[in-house]
């Protein structure tokens, strides 16, 4: 299991890094238009084809992979901070405030995830500029994405809150929110740490799906989303193989983050 | 004990359709966009009908009048009007209901059956391979967008069904092979198969009895996946459901239409999660 872990670590750890030399491995850009080659077949000069209206492929789903692999975590650490202000603090309080904070997360929580994310997608503007896009649509993701984290932090605030330092921390005097900060807080550090890594694939999901549905990141800005969405239109698998590129890819990343993480599955648990 | 528990999760729905419909109510008052009217532009009309356009918004400027009113119209089956497609909301979803009902029901049909067969027989056989198989073939399609999977369903011609069966079919899959596993290896049954009790009954009368409440609360979870689900399948396969109904919603900003869609699929959720949990609870008062 651990050499599995370490190669996914290696995977992630390649896909970030060509991700981030995207301007020096595509000097031309997600969004320069080659006329002369609209909807191209792979060749020397476009590794993945053009698109319908001749952008390279290739410089896209670079282009694409950083974006999604840099917000996705901003967004998973926007949700993990949410749900340990949420969870956390709902244990530790406990009594009503946790019963308040739960009905609420279980509220969160008996919505169905894209039926909650396109709901709310919606009641902002949709016309907006990419960039604008693409900050709604993580934001968005972050701000909806704490409630399974929330109830798990509950849960282990609250058996902390019982444990026996927790109590001659209080018996010695120290009371609230220091003892939340100094005692409760970086005991939960590896609830926190799980939740946040396992938020990181399902975000990357989610935005996909949101792009696929039209309601991710907004053109010309690349992302998988609105690279998958080019599966749309095709007739056969075999026609145009190397359209599955960017599938392939997130697959190879969403596998690699399940396996690189796969004893903090035991930890959020 | 189980009537206090009916009770309970009568309460909890009657008070999430509360809070929810306040909640949207909320979400819709204050969406951007929500004081305009395009009516209002329309160059046909005097000005005493702009004028009586634009008192009939000033009614909803007050959040708690607009939730009473909502709420009013909604106990007497009135969901308003859907502002893209001009229809009442009540009768979008009466047409289109019964179709995203079938898909589901033959989805998670197919979805439990497929995650019982598997499932069941990892637990019993214990062979490494096909343990592992059925996990790399579940981890796998965990990883695939459940768009994705929809659109291979076009691809391939498949029935939308099959589409919904297979986004469902990972997340259960691992958890009720978890639960068989962990039944099938508690010390009675382990007792029970060295006395020489043959497997059938050992499944039926040592293992099912421990595991089915649990099965049925992940069952019940099922029903919220493939909810989600109906989204991509029904928006990308082309099928005139509520999931396709969302979507356009959703597209058009037709913030009436999806919020009522949202209650309504919550309530569904809780309803589902809810039937799970008191089955499960008689499951384990009769055991």
């Amino acid at each position: 299991m651990k050499t599995w872990r370490i190669v996914a670590c290696l995977v992630l750890l390649l896909v970030l890094g060509m991700s981030l030399a995207a301007s020096w491995l595509a000097p031309a850009g997600y969004a320069r238009q080659y006329r002369d080659a609209v909807g191209a077949p792979p060749s020397h000069a476009h590794w993945l084809g053009t698109d319908e209206i001749g952008r390279d492929r290739f410089a896209r789903l670079l282009y694409g992979t950083r974006i999604s692999l840099l917000l996705a975590p901003a967004a998973a650490l926007f949700s993990t901070l949410m749900a340990a202000l949420v969870g956390g603090l709902a244990g530790y309080l406990g009594g009503i405030w946790s019963r308040i904070a739960m009905a609420v997360t279980d509220l969160f929580l008996s919505l169905p995830w894209l039926f909650l994310l396109i709901t709310v997608r919606a009641l902002l503007p949709l016309n907006v500029s990419p960039l604008v896009s693409v900050l709604v649509t993580f934001l968005l993701l972050g701000l909806l994405g704490w409630s399974s984290a929330a109830r798990v932090l509950c849960s282990a605030t609250s058996t902390l809150r019982n444990s026996d330092f927790v109590r001659q921390a209080r018996a010695s005097g120290i009371q609230g929110t220091r003892l939340f900060w100094i005692h409760v807080l970086p005991n939960l550090k590896p609830v926190l740490y799980a939740q946040f890594w396992i938020s990181i694939p399902a975000f990357i999901l989610s935005e996909a799906n949101l792009g696929i549905l039209g309601l991710g990141v907004a053109e010309p800005l690349p992302s998988w989303g609105s690279l998958l969405k080019e599966l749309e239109g095709l007739i056969s698998v075999g026609e145009e193989p190397w359209k599955f590129v960017p599938l392939v890819l997130l697959i190879v990343v969403v596998t690699s983050f399940q396996l690189a993480l796969s004893n903090s599955d035991e930890v959020a648990a | 004990m189980l009537g206090r528990k009916i009770a309970r999760h009568g309460l909890a729905i009657v008070a999430t359709a509360l809070i929810g419909g306040f909640l949207s109510a909320t979400l819709v008052r204050f969406a951007p966009g929500f004081d305009s009217d395009e009516a209002q532009l329309d160059p046909h009309l005097n000005s005493s009908s702009v004028q009586a356009l634009r008192q009939a918004r000033l009614e909803h400027n007050n959040i708690f009048r607009f939730y009473a009113l909502s709420m009013t119209r909604a106990l007497r089956g009135d969901l308003g009007n859907s502002i893209s497609l001009g229809q009442p909301v009540s009768t979008l979803l009466r047409d289109r209901a019964p179709l995203t009902l079938r898909l589901l029901g033959l989805g998670l049909l197919l979805s439990w059956a497929a995650v019982l067969a598997l499932a069941l027989s990892a637990a019993k056989l214990r062979v490494a391979i096909y343990d592992g198989a059925a996990t790399v073939a579940s981890g796998t399609l965990l990883c695939i967008p459940a768009a994705v999977l929809a659109l291979f369903s076009v691809l391939w011609n498949l029935p939308g069904a099959l589409a919904i069966a297979l986004i469902i079919f990972p997340r259960d899959y691992r958890y009720t092979r978890n639960l068989l596993g962990k039944g099938y290896s508690l010390p009675h049954v382990l007792a029970a198969r060295a006395k020489g009790i043959s497997e059938t009954r050992i499944l039926f009368w040592h293992v099912v009895p421990v595991v089915a409440p649990q099965i049925l609360a992940v069952a019940g979870v099922s029903v919220t996946i493939a909810l989600g689900a109906a989204i991509p399948v029904e928006a990308l396969c082309g099928f005139a459901g509520v999931g396709q109904l969302a979507w356009q919603a959703a597209l058009a900003r037709d913030l009436p239409l999806l919020v009522n869609i949202t209650v309504l699929v919550t309530l569904v959720t809780l309803l589902a999660n809810s039937g799970a949990d008191l089955i499960g609870s008689l499951w384990r008062s009769q055991a």
